[in-house]
């Protein structure tokens, strides 16, 4: 009986949905309060349906309702609860039930902290949120029914994929989704400035911490994934440029693009156009990431949950939102221009290079991502493009960007002094040619090494001379405001991250040995003996478990257990073993025995040592901290006065639209 | 015209945009080109279709019974094969977990006089799913030709084999 309940919960959904576009689009487009007032219950309405739906969905995995497809297909009664919580998300119709129930969430978060905005605006920023909600629900009801019968019931279910029990699993997709749909409000907004042909800086001003938080969360769900393809698919990479994680990557640049692009609208009212381009590319990018990973459009380690068919749906939506959006912005850009001039040198030319930067990295992850189906339309072969593409294009476009950092916060707006750039620049030079030279004999000359850690200092020194700048010159208590200390931390995470990568792509040692138990293999300082192999059991799997202890100076370091696991239903999952460390990672994966019949015998083992890989994600996570904080700043909520002057203005427009 | 500053200044700023817009294309078709990799079936390289890539991807089944491991190091052997022919494989390194018998694969390599060295062997993710562009290439080998390997492949081409 329940599960039709949820579907039931879909429909009134949709419906609400459709209440909540369609009649405020209308009432902001005849002056009409009354229809305008709908936008809000119905946003509210929509979301208990979704959460309700999204709630019988859990509360059916969990109580193992095999007679429900989508539950039968993905858990069993060996599979833990918190697995199963996970396994709601773990297939395509449960994530797509994730993606609107997120939608869902960020929408009511909208409806009530958008009090203060101009009843016009805010009524068609919610609808434009609707119709997302309409395009994503019909999704749902008509093509992938996440409540689908199967009768007769079986006794037991099949599994949740093996790659995806794993911690990181159950946050990764809520993480990612949580940064897709963010930048849902970032459209919205952009979209209603362009519907009502006015864009007011103050709007600007209450729409950045949006976009921050939504780029937080995206930060964060690119870390969970890199960690979790580190950890759990026994590569020991931490990104391979897959189509599924260039899909993530795409809005994640051009959301780095808007977070700049805003300030500056918001704080010179420059660049406005611009800053509306990038809000519906971030958010066009974020659907186009979803239709990559769930169409199966593009081969990937991703493609688990894949169906063309659906494919063509949500390609339909896409030309419609990107179509759409991009037509009304042929038509109305133009009447939101403005702002102040700037001169060469100012702040405001050191964001828009970066921005350009930010840009054209995403088209060029783009071009490569979507190659293979370019060459497929103009039958060149069957192509892809490999990682030594992205590899080689990457950095050389970051490069501007990791060199402009220091800079930009010292200039100053509309027009900068070439003096104190040529002291910061001697500064930032000096010290970074100081710690190269330095790393240089640490690192036996590897330049790839030294250049991560001259790029790091440059970037840290750039930062850390910054807020001792701020410190000296301003008075206690306004010297590090919450968007002041959330650029910081974002920046001081780039320099992290550039450290991590850099160092760990060129110092890491990688070796794939076959051992038997009781041989030794020495990396650097550090012995890994194999203990050999045994058995051990888990709430729905064997393993063979083997045992690896690391010794150093003749100190038994730690003792590894990497895992090969055969899951109930017969599939095969290597668990790695990470012995973690701040300035390296000892890893271990069992290959497979040497001799099929003798588990107890020789065994393939891969062993890593990866100096540095955890500045990595903490860099990825000093970013996230950085956007969280900024968005704290007490400056984005709107003030009384202001929002009810705007509001005033408004309602007096309306009040003449009704006359 | 006379060029007043800020006529002067757009100028600059577009040629700039164009000359960074050039700069750009140019790398990224040279990129492009020493990265395209080619997905060819045994039966394409047997027909020569491999001759003017120096590595290229194999993709296709494992014949059963063809995995050969070496007893005193990582090195592996086995046979790639589609519809119309068969591809010895070297491989020396550690295996995905999904690697075994009637599995299709994906191996990136050259090839070595009669046989392609892989320097990576990818496996299809989980049980029913197979790369479209495999899928597609051993269609395509596929056609108008007779199923030599149906022993080996009992599952046949497009279908979904099942451990």
């Amino acid at each position: 009986m329940t599960p039709e309940l949820g579907q039931l919960a879909l429909i009134l959904a949709l419906l609400l949905a459709l209440a909540q576009s369609i009649l405020p689009l209308i009432g902001a487009w005849r002056g009409n309060r009354a229809l305008m007032a709908v936008a809000r219950p119905a946003a509210a309405g929509q979301a208990v349906f979704v959460a309700m739906a999204f709630g019988i969905l859990a509360w059916a995995f969990l109580r193992f309702d095999f007679s429900v497809q989508y539950v039968a297909d993905n858990s069993n009664l060996a599979l833990p609860w918190y697995y199963r919580i996970a396994a709601v998300w773990g297939a395509h119709e449960g994530s797509l039930l994730l993606w609107i129930l997120i939608l869902n969430v960020w929408t009511v978060a909208l409806v009530a902290f958008s009090q203060k905005l101009p009843e016009v605006f805010a009524s068609r920023v919610i609808a434009v949120m609707g119709l997302i909600a309409v395009g994503f629900l019909a999704f749902i009801i008509f093509t992938s029914n996440p409540f689908g019968r199967l009768l007769p019931m079986p006794g037991d279910g099949a599994d949740l994929n093996p790659v995806l029990q794993d911690p990181g699993m159950t946050f990764h997709p809520p993480m990612l989704y949580m940064g897709y749909v963010g930048f849902s409000v970032a459209f919205a907004f952009s979209i209603a400035a362009l519907l009502g042909g006015e864009l007011e800086q103050a709007w600007v001003r209450w729409a950045r911490p949006w976009t921050n938080i939504a780029w937080a969360f995206l930060t964060c769900g690119i870390v969970a994934g890199s960690w979790w393809a580190y950890a759990e698919l026994g590569w020991g990479g931490w990104w391979f440029w897959d189509p599924v994680e260039n899909a993530s990557f795409m809005p994640w640049l051009v959301g780095a693009a808007l977070i700049h692009a805003q300030a500056v609208t918001e704080k010179r009212g420059s660049l406005r156009a611009w800053t509306i381009l990038l809000s519906i590319f971030a958010f066009s990018l974020s659907l186009l990431g979803t239709f990559l990973v769930r169409s199966g459009v593009l081969t990937s380690v991703h493609a688990f949950a894949s169906d063309p068919r659906r494919g063509i749906f949500i390609l339909a939506f896409l030309t419609i939102v990107v179509g759409g959006s991009l037509l009304l912005y042929a038509l109305r850009a133009p009447r939101v221009l403005g702002g102040k001039p700037f001169k060469v040198v100012s702040r405001e030319t050191v964001l828009l290079i970066g921005n350009l930067m930010f840009a054209v990295a995403a088209a060029m992850v783009l071009l490569g991502t979507l190659f293979p189906l370019i060459g497929d339309a103009l039958n060149l072969g069957r192509i892809s493009v490999g990682p030594p593409y992205f590899g080689f294009l990457f950095p050389l476009l970051m490069a501007p960007v990791v060199l402009l950092l220091p800079f930009g916060p010292f200039l100053r707006w509309g027009k900068g002094e070439a003096p104190v750039l040529k002291s910061l620049l001697l500064r930032v030079v000096i010290a970074a040619l100081a710690c190269a030279i330095v790393a240089a004999f640490l690192v036996d000359g590897n330049l790839k090494a030294i250049v991560g850690v001259a790029a790091a200092v440059w970037i840290t020194v750039g930062v850390l001379l910054y807020a001792y700048k701020r410190w000296r010159e301003m008075p206690r208590g306004r010297r590090y405001p919450a968007e002041m200390a959330g650029m910081l931390l974002a920046h001081l995470g780039v320099g992290v991250f550039v450290a991590g990568v850099l160092l760990s792509e060129s110092l890491s040692v990688t070796r794939d040995v076959r051992m038997a138990p009781g041989e030794s293999q020495h990396i650097g300082s550090y012995e890994f003996r194999f203990d050999g192999v045994h058995r051990a059991n888990g709430p729905n799997w064997k393993a063979d478990q083997g045992v690896v202890t690391v010794i150093r100076d003749g100190r038994e370091l730690t003792v590894m257990h990497p895992q090969k696991r055969t899951y109930l239903r017969g599939q095969v999952q290597t668990e790695s073993a990470v012995d973690a460390g701040v300035t390296r990672d000892l890893y271990v994966a069992l290959g497979e025995p040497m001799d099929a019949g003798n588990v107890e015998g020789a065994w393939a083992l891969r062993l890593y040592y990866k100096p540095f890989v955890r500045w990595i994600w903490a860099g990825g996570l000093l970013m996230m901290l950085g956007g969280l904080v900024c968005a704290a700043d007490k400056r984005f909520r709107l003030k009384r006065g202001a929002g009810a002057e705007a509001g005033a203005i408004a309602s007096l427009r309306v009040q003449e639209n009704h006359a | 015209m006379p060029m007043n500053p800020t006529r002067k200044r757009r100028l600059t700023i577009v040629l700039a945009i164009l000359a960074a817009a050039a700069v750009a294309a140019v790398l990224v078709v040279l990129a492009l080109q020493n990265n395209m990799n080619y997905l060819l079936t045994p039966s394409q390289v047997q027909s020569g279709e491999a001759a003017s890539y120096k590595t290229f991807r194999l993709g296709g089944m494992v014949k059963a019974g063809s995995i050969q491991r070496a007893s005193d190091s990582l090195k592996v052997t086995f046979t790639v094969v589609d519809a119309g022919g068969a591809m010895p494989v070297e491989y020396t390194g550690i295996l995905p977990d999904l690697f075994r018998d009637n599995q299709s694969v994906i191996a990136t390599g050259h090839m070595d006089n009669a046989h392609f060295v892989a320097t990576e062997v990818l496996a299809k993710h989980d049980e029913t799913y197979m790369p479209k562009e495999l899928k597609d290439a051993m269609a395509k080998a596929h056609e108008g030709k007779r199923v030599e390997e149906a022993a080996a492949a009992p599952d046949s081409m497009q279908g979904n084999p099942k451990p």
